[in-house]
């Protein structure tokens, strides 16, 4: 009924049009000389409001971007993105300016001419190398940048599986021998808590622990590997500027080496200034306080409760890691219970 | 084709074989499928901008999908899914491309028809069936399809994961495929047609830039869509026949389906090599029209014709070879990452080119900010505001941190999303009396241009933040992140600016269909323009032209040409700021 009530109301405001126009006289088709002057001028308008819009926005939202990046491969992304960043928003704001600026400069008048200027090989040429040159630049920065990221050869790397399913996160670490034991959808049994779907006829899956929450090492290379039992999911970790999918049918990578503890972010001014903010809102609403937290979050489209698909993260120095896993039992004395 | 054979309502209004008949319903069917579209937007805008809060509209509209005004998670998906697949492809590819390829290519070339009138009007019905089924998709019990418009499967192939992947994902993939087919025919005819109905000194070095853009897209469309087509049949298969093409190695609802052997990696590999081309398929026809009114409006040549072609043709080169910069972090082999990235960030020069190209042409113009202008150079402001940030997506080093974020969502609306919708309003404003023979209002068509484009960079602007602040898309809410919460003020100035921009449009759509009755009658060549369609009368006759065809002699881009080449104030060689293409050159005078 309600539906009926709106298509109604979407109606009445057609019909009003429809009459408005015939009391308006429906006439005025194509722009004189009073319309291009006018319009000129609110392009010359709406570029200030562009350009406050586009610069309020820089300083204003600033507060609310993601603080430095916690790993030390994401130092050169922070860097890359400020120099990409830095060049299109010179580029956005000369072309803005000429695209808004020639529209009011050039308004057309009855007694105006245009200049016939069909071509210029110079000018050509100019538009073309240059952006290809800058391009060069971006690409070669790029590209090392992705080889460093997607180096994982670090023998001495903390392995750590990183399983998905709707809609939670579990994680396993390699262990002793460093590395995981098997793993697929047909050894799963939930009633034996074997819910990674773990080989225990493995060797190397005895002394594998598996735990809800991250714990990784400062300073240390940590070398994921990521599984899905059932749909599409992706490991974000925004912090860290860290991103896999996770795949059934199949393992993926990734590898970061955390620079700060969880204690150390919390200190740092950037996060302490989002932070303020944030418990600002959650006072008002009167919601418990917020206290800033390394996350990995679910950024594929994975079913109904996507959204809230997350698992903590926390980074410590490496003697408090140490102490933190002696105390995790392995998945030989869980599984065997 | 006898130009005065009997024609009866069906065969004139229906089952048409005119090509300007075929392109109004385009036009019309598009625009319906935008209302939807735009009216699911400004529902989940809604739901983002105030979670948990009870709307009456939202109780009217989602039925069974919400409790007492809030809509539930899987109606979002589903929302964010169809708003995705209608805008995409009903709108932007058969409303834009169908539109004005089939209005545009016979009567600029100079042809009586398309090469197949027949084929033609498959197109259009094929079209209007896929509409139909997807429309109907809404009203199934468990939804429509919800796994987003990239249809990722398994998300997509199994309905245990999530209900749309029922009833909804079979609707889904039928009406794709059939889209497909209309798409294949009217690219195939638009093809042809250039190819050889071109009218006696109608070179291709003479045709407008519109051409050139409607028929480079068709070419794309031709490379890529049948691999979308086949995507979506495996799709079927793995759905309904047990088949293992997409999936293994899966547990679901407490057991192991028996899968083996398939990735899903695959299914994005087939999907983004139409996907990613798409997007130029939306775009190119926009650029093409733009540059066409761009030209026309500012009284002066377009700055750098064979520049202008050999970018389109750079464009759709480079489109077919960058889909994997959708899949950066797909788990693909990192060397792919490298090509990918490469490939990608080479499309900034022909950009680059075009853009520049446009802004030499407005530079010592004398513009008729006409409402078709002045959405043709937000078009060129939209465009380089969105083309800009692929610079930083399309950096696979940087892409890991902001893929799936709100940047994504606002980098390709602005760029490919408001461009190409700017495109086709000012294709519509300027064509509207060569479709309809009569005009739109002018002051309608302002207001609704300055309202859309503060509320389109109202929207897209600040959206590019929350993408950086690491928001995903796809969120049917952030309140479970308290990291989050500091955006949820930035949302609901988002979701303002949205239900604005999205209201404004009825001024658009009472302007077009009151004007379609009442408009002022059109002359036959309102905005003094070089090209052919407008040598034809206002009253349409099939076959285009009542006589002989007409003979060309030029470019379509001798505007404000003069006596002397190098003084601005001399007169106009022809006594006119506008030439047709139909006049010979006069002795001595230089062909552009």
């Amino acid at each position: 009924m309600l539906a009926l009530f709106y298509i109604f109301i979407g109606v009445a405001i057609g019909v009003s049009f429809w009459q408005i126009t015939r009391i308006l006289d429906f006439r005025g088709v194509i722009a004189n000389d009073k319309d291009n002057s006018k319009q000129g001028k609110y392009a010359l308008y709406f570029m200030v409001f562009l350009y406050a819009m586009m610069i309020y926005c820089l300083i204003a939202l600033n507060v609310l971007m993601l603080p430095e990046s916690a790993s030390i491969e994401g130092e050169h992304d922070d860097r890359l993105f400020d120099i990409t960043f830095w060049l299109i928003g010179i580029v956005q704001f000369f072309m803005q300016f000429l695209i808004f600026y020639f529209t009011f400069k050039y308004r057309g008048k009855k007694t105006n001419k245009a200049k016939f200027y069909a071509d210029s090989h110079k000018l050509e040429l100019i538009w073309t190398v240059t952006p290809a040159i800058v391009l060069v630049v971006l690409i070669g920065y790029g590209l090392w940048q992705w080889n460093n990221i997607m180096d994982l050869s670090d023998e001495d790397a903390v392995v750590i599986e990183v399983y998905s399913q709707q809609f939670r996160w579990d994680a396993r670490y390699a262990g002793e021998d460093n590395t995981l034991g098997r793993g697929n959808v047909n050894y799963i049994d939930i009633n034996n808590l074997n819910t990674m779907g773990v080989d225990m006829s493995d060797v190397n899956a005895q002394d594998d622990i598996q735990v809800t929450e991250l714990y990784l090492p400062k300073g240390r290379k940590v070398h994921f590997q990521f599984r899905s039992q059932d749909v599409l999911h992706s490991a974000y970790m925004p912090h860290f500027r860290a991103q896999m999918n996770c795949v059934p049918g199949m393992t993926t990578e990734f590898g970061f080496t955390p620079k700060y503890t969880t204690e150390e972010m919390r200190q740092q001014p950037e996060v302490m200034a989002k932070t303020r903010g944030i418990n600002k809102i959650r006072n008002a609403k009167g919601e418990e306080l917020y206290e800033f937290d390394y996350i990995l979050l679910c950024n594929k489209i994975c079913g109904a409760s996507h959204y809230s698909m997350q698992m903590k993260i926390t980074v410590v120095e490496q003697e408090e890691y140490d102490k933190w896993i002696a105390l995790q039992p392995t998945l030989a004395t869980v599984l065997t219970k | 084709m006898s130009e005065n054979h009997k024609e009866t309502f069906v065969t004139k209004y229906i089952f048409s074989q005119d090509h300007k008949m075929i392109s109004k319903q385009f036009l019309v069917t598009g625009i319906f499928m935008g209302v939807i579209a735009v009216l699911m937007s400004m529902l989940f805008r809604l739901q983002l901008a105030w979670p948990d809060t009870s709307f009456s509209i939202i109780e009217a509209f989602l039925g069974p999908h919400q409790t007492d005004g809030v809509m539930s998670p899987d109606i979002y998906l589903a929302l964010v899914t169809i708003h995705g697949t209608i805008m995409v492809f009903f709108v932007l590819t058969a409303g834009l491309s169908g539109t004005f390829s089939n209005l545009l290519i016979p009567l600029q070339i100079g042809a009586r028809d398309m090469a197949s009138g027949f084929m033609n009007m498959v197109s259009y019905w094929l079209f209007f069936i896929s509409s139909i089924i997807m429309v109907f998709s809404l009203f199934l019990e468990a939804g429509p399809a919800s796994a987003g418009w990239t249809v990722y499967p398994p998300l997509s192939a199994l309905p245990q994961a999530i209900p749309g992947s029922g009833a909804g994902m079979t609707f889904w993939l039928v009406s794709m495929a059939i889209f497909v087919a209309s798409s294949l025919i009217g690219a195939l005819n638009y093809i042809v047609t250039v190819f050889n109905l071109r009218t006696k000194g109608m070179k291709m070095t003479r045709l407008p830039l519109t051409i050139w853009a409607f028929f480079i897209t068709a070419i794309i469309g031709v490379v890529s869509f049948p691999v979308l087509l086949s995507a979506a049949l495996l799709l079927l298969f793995d759905r309904s026949f047990g088949t293992s093409f997409y999936l293994s190695d899966i547990f679901i609802s407490g057991e192991v389906l028996h899968y083996q052997g398939g990735s899903p990696v695959l299914y994005e590999h087939l999907f983004w090599f139409l996907g990613h081309p798409e997007v130029y398929i939306v775009l190119l026809p926009a650029l093409g029209i733009t540059s066409e009114i761009i030209s026309t409006n500012a009284r002066k040549p377009i700055f750098g014709y064979r520049a202008m072609v050999m970018s389109i043709m750079a464009i759709a080169f480079l489109s077919t070879i960058v889909w994997g910069h959708h899949m950066f972090v797909s788990g693909m082999n990192p060397f792919l990452g490298s090509v990918f990235t490469f490939t990608t960030l080479l499309i900034a020069i022909p950009s680059a080119v075009k853009a520049f190209n446009y802004v030499t042409t407005l530079w010592k113009g004398n513009l008729q900010l006409n409402p078709a202008m002045l959405f043709s150079i937000g078009l060129v402001s939209t465009f380089v505001t969105g083309g800009l940030t692929g610079l930083v997506l399309g950096d696979s080093a940087l892409d890991i941190n902001i893929h799936d974020t709100y940047f994504v969502v606002a980098h390709f609306h602005l760029v490919m999303g408001i461009s190409a919708i700017f495109g086709m309003y000012a294709g519509i404003y300027h064509w509207f009396p060569k479709m309809y023979g009569r005009m739109m209002n002018k002051t309608l068509g302002y207001w609704h241009f300055w309202i859309t484009i503060i509320t389109a960079y109202g929207v897209f602007w600040p959206m590019h933040f929350i993408g950086l602040a690491g928001l995903p898309r796809r969120y049917y809410s952030n309140t479970a992140f308290p990291m989050f919460d500091d955006l949820a003020d930035v949302n609901v100035v988002i979701t303002i600016f949205a239900l604005v921009g999205g209201v404004a449009q009825i001024i658009f759509l009472a302007n077009f269909f009151i004007s379609m009755y009442r408009g002022e009658k059109a002359t036959q060549n309102p905005w003094r323009s070089n090209t052919l369609e407008w040598t034809t009368p206002v009253e349409h006759v099939h076959g285009n032209w009542p006589g002989k065809l007409p003979e060309v002699h030029r470019w379509p881009y001798d505007y404000s040409k003069r006596v002397d080449a190098d003084d601005d104030d001399s007169d106009y060689l022809h006594g006119e700021d506008f030439v047709l293409q139909t006049t010979p050159l006069l002795e001595g005078e230089e062909a552009s």
